[in-house]
């Protein structure tokens, strides 16, 4: 099928879920040891969403994520350590410290970028995408946002001017089920949101999002006709947050037996699964230690970078004129 | 020089620019196949095609998003928002997206957006299409400002703000679109961020922006026939706000009144207040004053309204009350 991944793209994208979850894990211990700054908000769980989604997309397409983002920064392409240096405030950060977790940006990716207000991320893909449509660049934008997020006003209002304008956008709402406290049954009209496509005359897609390979297919199937100058099409992909909306959240609303019941729907696991059972169990076990190796070297080496030198301020707001 | 009106002046800036660069997009509501309520932007879907000239829905939220978007990826949008009224509608993708890509993004992406506006009284229009907002977005870092008063520096601020690497709110003003004056033919661009001495006087700085430096200059020939010596300063530029410029009229005068068509409270005149009160205190003969909306809503009868917004009769009656 032209539209599924390769068994070398399957690897790959094995490899990045668990290069995401061993940076969520670690993370997470060291907030327990007041390590870290600030909230952070952990993906586990939701990895093949920002990783399957990615791994669909040319270099040069962008992407806008969210304040939960680091599958997609990983899944776009930025190197560990980096991303890792901007969430613990180092100069070596893609963003030179100032941005933190939730607001990475790394042009050379095409990561544009972060964004910590929901649903404002989803009209600057658009107005991306428009920019792509004039250059004739066959570049895609690719907005993630969640299920909270497909609530807002400038969501409904971004989806009617992309498919007006036939835009080369790709709609994914990455569904966890939560808008912080509040389960998606208490924020929306609708159970399933890929419904809404319909009322902006794009297609919408369902798509189960603990399955990487699904995900990958749904916007590669997306692509095609993004490209080809035929619009947007919207991508629900269902999935569930572990861990919560933050480190800063005390918990107590997610009900113990819903996350038992999206454990054994894991997506690394089931990948691995799928891997072992294609006979290279040794090669995914070296893979996934190779990944975790990588992660340790660089949260080692992201820690002893040094903090920014607060002179820099003194270039002042803006960027220099000419 | 011809004289051009001061919507004609802003038309030839997107014109000449448009021409040079082809980056440069314009859309917003009622702009492309109208020309703009105000025609600001007649002509130009006829000279520059479909694609780079749009009529949008009415969605503000989203298009000021879609300009933070394009700028991100290289265009140069300029996104015409109808009534400075509208301008919360926009306030996401001003003060959480444009104004920050420049620092916290480090500069790796250029932020060349300009979202033009207008905004002011004295045509009946309202509460919701009357107010002034610019000190709402002046007090954000990572915007610049801009509210030029005449057709010269609409044209040349215009010419700049599309040009500028950082997001530029563009504040008209919907009384000067019909008023004249002289405009350098060609490609003409004056620096955003400098204020100008528009009338030189001895007695006392009336430091003012946008239509209120016309009502200022009133007030200075009134005042000139009672005996004061009065300097206008136009501001032109909120943010960056042109310390040197300020301060040096000030230094000569000793007096200062500051006036501008925004609510008296929190308005920009209480910055520029500040500044000379930091800077040059010991250089006053008189306490600063300023001449700003009331505090209301803009009230829709003729009678309220002239109450309510500030004109060159209040400006000489503040002026008279310094110790000259």
């Amino acid at each position: 099928m032209l539209n599924n991944p390769s068994s070398d793209e399957i690897v790959e994208m094995f490899r990045k879920m668990v290069v995401v979850r061993a940076i969520e894990e670690r993370l997470g211990e060291l907030h327990k040891q007041g390590k870290t700054r600030g909230p952070l908000h952990r993906c586990d769980g939701q990895e093949a969403v920002g990783v399957g989604a990615t791994a669909a997309l040319r270099p040069n397409d962008v992407i806008t994520s969210t304040h939960r983002g680091h599958a997609h920064y990983i899944g776009k392409g930025c190197e560990p350590y980096r991303v890792i240096a901007e969430i613990f405030g180092r100069a070596s950060g893609y963003c030179r410290g100032r941005a933190g977790h939730m607001l990475v940006a790394s042009a050379e990716h095409g990561l544009l970028g972060g964004n910590a207000i929901v649903g404002a991320g989803i009209p600057i893909a658009v107005g991306q995408a428009l920019a792509f449509q004039l250059d004739r660049s066959e570049r895609i934008a690719l907005t993630f946002f969640g299920d909270g997020a497909a609530q807002t006003g400038v969501c409904h209002e971004a989806m009617n001017v992309a498919a007006l304008w036939k835009l080369p956008v790709i709609f994914v709402c990455e569904h966890n089920e939560y808008g912080l406290t509040v389960p998606a049954a208490q924020q929306s009209s609708v159970r399933d949101l890929a419904i809404r496509a319909q009322g902006y005359a794009m297609p919408g897609m369902q798509v189960d999002g603990n399955d990487v390979v699904a995900v990958y297919t749904a916007v590669a199937t997306a692509a095609a006709p993004a490209r080809r100058g035929e619009g947007p099409s919207f991508i629900e992909a269902r999935t569930y947050r572990m861990v919560g909306f933050s480190t800063s959240d005390l918990g107590g609303y997610q009900p113990d037996s819903e996350i038992e019941a999206w454990r054994p729907k894991d997506p690394i696991a089931r990948l691995r699964a799928v891997l072992a059972a294609e006979a290279r169990p040794g090669r995914t076990e070296a893979l996934e230690a190779a990944a975790r190796k990588l992660v340790d070297e660089s949260f080692e080496r992201a820690l002893a970078d040094p903090l920014p030198d607060p002179a820099e301020l003194a270039a002042g707001e803006y960027i220099k004129v000419g | 020089m011809p004289k051009l009106r001061y919507a004609e002046a802003l038309n030839a800036a997107l014109h000449e620019e448009m021409t040079l660069d082809p980056a440069i997009i314009l859309f917003g509501e009622d702009i492309a196949t109208y020309g703009g309520i105000f025609r600001v932007t007649k002509g130009l879907l006829e000279a520059f095609g479909p694609a780079r000239v749009r009529d949008t829905p009415i969605s503000e939220q989203t298009l000021a998003g879609m300009a933070v978007g394009a700028a991100m990826v290289g265009l140069k949008p300029v996104l015409e928002i109808m009534f400075a009224d509208f301008l919360p509608l926009t306030l996401d993708a001003l003060i959480n997206q444009a104004a920050m890509v420049p620092f916290i993004w480090a500069g790796q992406v250029p932020m060349s957006l300009v979202l033009r506006t207008q905004g002011g009284g004295g045509s009946g229009a309202g509460a919701q299409h009357s107010k002034t907002l610019d000190s709402l977005v002046a007090h954000v870092p990572g915007l610049k400002v801009v509210t030029p008063a005449t057709p010269r520096d609409a044209k040349g601020l215009l010419a700049a703000a599309i040009g500028d690497p950082n997001p530029v709110v563009f504040i008209e003003h919907k009384l000067l679109y019909n008023t004249t004056g002289e405009v350098p033919d060609g490609r003409f661009l004056l620096p955003i961020g400098k204020a100008e001495v528009v009338r030189s006087g001895n007695d006392v700085s009336i430091i003012a922006n946008s239509r209120m430096v016309l009502e200022s200059l009133k007030a200075a020939e009134q005042l000139g026939a009672d005996g004061v010596s009065a300097e206008v300063v136009d501001l032109r530029t909120l943010r960056p706000l042109d310390h040197e410029t300020i301060l040096a009229s000030v230094r000569k005068t000793h007096r200062a009144v500051i006036v501008h068509e925004g609510w008296r409270t929190g308005g920009i005149g209480a910055e520029v207040a500040a500044l000379i009160a930091e800077e040059a205190l010991d250089c006053l003969d008189s306490p600063i004053r300023r001449v700003g909306a009331r505090d209301l809503p803009i009230p829709y009868s003729a009678a309220l309204e002239a109450e309510v917004l500030p004109s060159a009769e209040r400006i000489r009656e503040t002026v008279r009350t310094l110790d000259l």
